[in-house]
């Protein structure tokens, strides 16, 4: 009788098991969970250091157009211009071949080039950005050079190097969006009289436009954080750009060459971590944006 | 008929352009494997590098980065794994699920830039553990873990619900049924996403140059002991890896033949992320059929 109720007292091994199974899984979320908050925190608070420890103020930071550190001059504001125009350039050329690339493979090319293009597609989004600003440094560097003068390396340099990296990027998600179009769509349309460009241009891409918009913000937030890609081409001169082939240096590029000559807990070395933080929020930006575009994409 | 004429030059227009694309595309390819392929032979693959001298190879680099991977996967498919299996079987609808879910988007939206310098900033700094592979290791988990988790989850979203509710009316647990049913069922899945996650990181480059340095010393690769300093496999000695080197012997110059050693480098990645590739399709149809059977 004893132990029979003891074993509807205790728990089963079923139970147990449960618990073992939540904590564990549970546990992993909690150590997700808190990377993200230690992430934000670190980084926020020494991004600040600048103005609250060294009491160097906000605004000259953000309008200063002088980054000399060995003069006490932190101005943010030549990078934040490039890293903007970079981004820009390379997401304005991008979006159209990418479309245009996505189009034809979804609408107009047979299935079976289709199969072969797939591979190809994955390999370029994996092709590591040191090797794509490697390409930019070895052949676009020296033909921008020949073609407009000067050395080559410069904002145009940067904007071919990220436009390269993102195409793929871009091009595989759109790809993904047309398909996601219902074949009805396509169909009904057909059966309206139209031809195959009306179709795409009034039916398929408009009923995706905001998995196409998806892409491309997608796409720029990746250009905005690459960091080696450009520094290798960019010239790293971080002075206001007054050209596109002059040499300048964004976020990325500072932050890389940077932070290991200075050090920690210096002024100089807290306008660096500053520069990280424009970076983080930056990519909250982005992020809001995209949940932006997704939640009106869903009405 | 007009219609139909716009239609035509249109495709022609369409056509074309990609067309253009797709020869940047091959050209680019094509550029890294014809000049970088007669740079590669076994003395490259296996003999250490030189800092001032021509020839040096890319043996420690290849292995570091191989054996950061390794690290890195240790750490991130377990933890990726049960954070999936929360998000997807445990998860209630709630604010707090959102929260999370969101915290995982913004971690995979940031640049590898950053993770490299908070990696920096916690595990060479605080934690002590200088530039070293766990440090890289670790700042690589961090950029890992939010695809990995969405792949992993995804994987498990795939499994019918009919087999969970199968299993559960036959009195199992609810992490009997995750761990016996749903992942063998979702193990395809799982392990193509862990592939392809692999991948990307063994190519990651700006997370690397403040964690696991850019700096590798003389190793033996006849040490087997992970505690002593020269060996291979201990987890703390600095290492640059293949992806470090390039943008390092290009940006330092130091070396007279960094346009020989970087293109077969980089060839030597290209390829790498081909078979990772590639194996990752390879497996997932090999479990797929298994489990058909």
């Amino acid at each position: 009788m004893d132990k029979v109720k003891q074993e509807l007292l205790t728990p089963s091994a079923e139970s147990r098991q449960e618990w073992r199974g939540k904590i564990i899984s549970y546990l992993a979320i909690i150590v997700i969970g808190g990377l993200v908050a230690t992430i934000l925190i670190f980084l926020t608070s020494k991004g600040v250091a600048l103005f609250i420890q060294d009491g160097y103020s906000l605004g000259k930071f953000l309008s200063g157009v002088n980054w000399q550190p060995s003069h006490h001059l932190y101005g943010a504001l030549p990078m934040i211009v490039t890293s903007f125009a970079v981004t820009l350039l390379a997401g304005i050329v991008a979006l159209p071949l990418a479309l245009v690339s996505a189009v034809a493979i979804t609408e107009m090319l047979p299935p079976r080039v289709n199969q072969l293009i797939q591979p190809v597609i994955e390999l370029l989004v994996g092709v590591p950005s040191v090797v794509y600003g490697y390409v930019g440094l070895t052949v676009i560097v020296p033909r921008l050079g020949r073609l407009f003068g000067g050395t080559g390396f410069g904002i145009l340099a940067a904007t071919c190097v990220l436009f390269l990296m993102v195409l793929p990027t871009m091009t595989s998600m759109t790809i993904d969006n047309l398909r996601q179009v219902p074949k009805q769509y396509r169909l009904a349309s057909a059966g309206l009289g139209a031809t195959r460009w009306q179709t795409i241009t009034r039916v398929v891409i408009p009923s995706a436009k905001g998995g196409i918009l998806t892409a491309m913000i997608f796409g720029m937030a990746r250009a905005f954080g690459e960091a080696l890609a450009v520094q290798m081409v960019i010239g790293n001169a971080a002075v206001m750009p007054h050209g596109l082939m002059s040499s300048a240096a964004t976020l990325t590029s500072v932050l890389t060459t940077g932070i290991g000559n200075t050090v920690m807990g210096t002024t100089s070395n807290n306008a660096l971590w500053s520069l990280a933080l424009i970076l983080l929020l930056m990519s909250l930006a982005f992020n809001l944006l995209l949940r932006l575009v997704a939640k009106k994409g869903a009405h | 008929m007009r219609a139909e004429k716009v239609d035509k030059i249109a495709t022609a227009v369409v056509l074309s352009l990609a067309g253009l694309v797709g020869l940047l595309i091959i050209s680019f390819l094509g550029y890294l494997l014809v000049v970088g392929l007669p740079n590669v032979s076994w003395h490259f693959l296996f003999s250490p590098a030189e800092s001032f001298k021509s020839g040096g190879g890319i043996r420690d680099q290849l292995f570091n980065s191989l054996y950061l991977v390794v690290l890195t996967m240790l750490v991130s498919v377990p933890l990726a794994l049960c954070a999936a299996i929360y998000l997807s079987e445990y998860a209630p609808q709630n604010r707090l699920t959102a929260t999370l879910r969101l915290a995982i988007e913004v971690l995979s939206s940031l640049p590898s830039v950053v993770i490299g310098l908070f990696g920096y900033l916690v595990f060479v700094l605080q934690f002590g553990l200088d530039f070293s592979l766990l440090a890289g290791a670790l700042a690589l988990t961090i950029l890992n873990l939010p695809l990995l988790t969405r792949s992993c989850e995804d994987a498990l979203q795939q499994v019918p619900q009919l087999q969970r509710q199968a299993g559960l009316g036959l009195g199992m647990s609810k992490w009997r049924v995750t761990t016996k049913i749903v992942l063998p069922a979702a193990l395809s899945g799982i392990i193509t996403g862990a592939i392809l996650s692999a991948g990307r990181i063994f190519g990651e480059a700006a997370a690397l140059i403040y964690t696991a340095g850019q700096s590798s010393p003389a190793i033996s690769y006849t040490d087997w002991n992970p505690f002593s300093p020269t060996s291979f496999l201990n987890p703390l000695r600095p290492a640059e890896t293949l992806a470090v080197h390039i943008w390092k012997v290009n940006s330092e110059g130091l070396v007279p033949d960094a346009r020989a050693v970087s293109n077969g480098s980089a060839a030597v990645l290209i390829i790498t992320i081909l078979a990772f590739n590639l194996l990752a399709r390879l497996v997932g149809y090999l479990i797929k059929r298994r489990l058909a059977k």
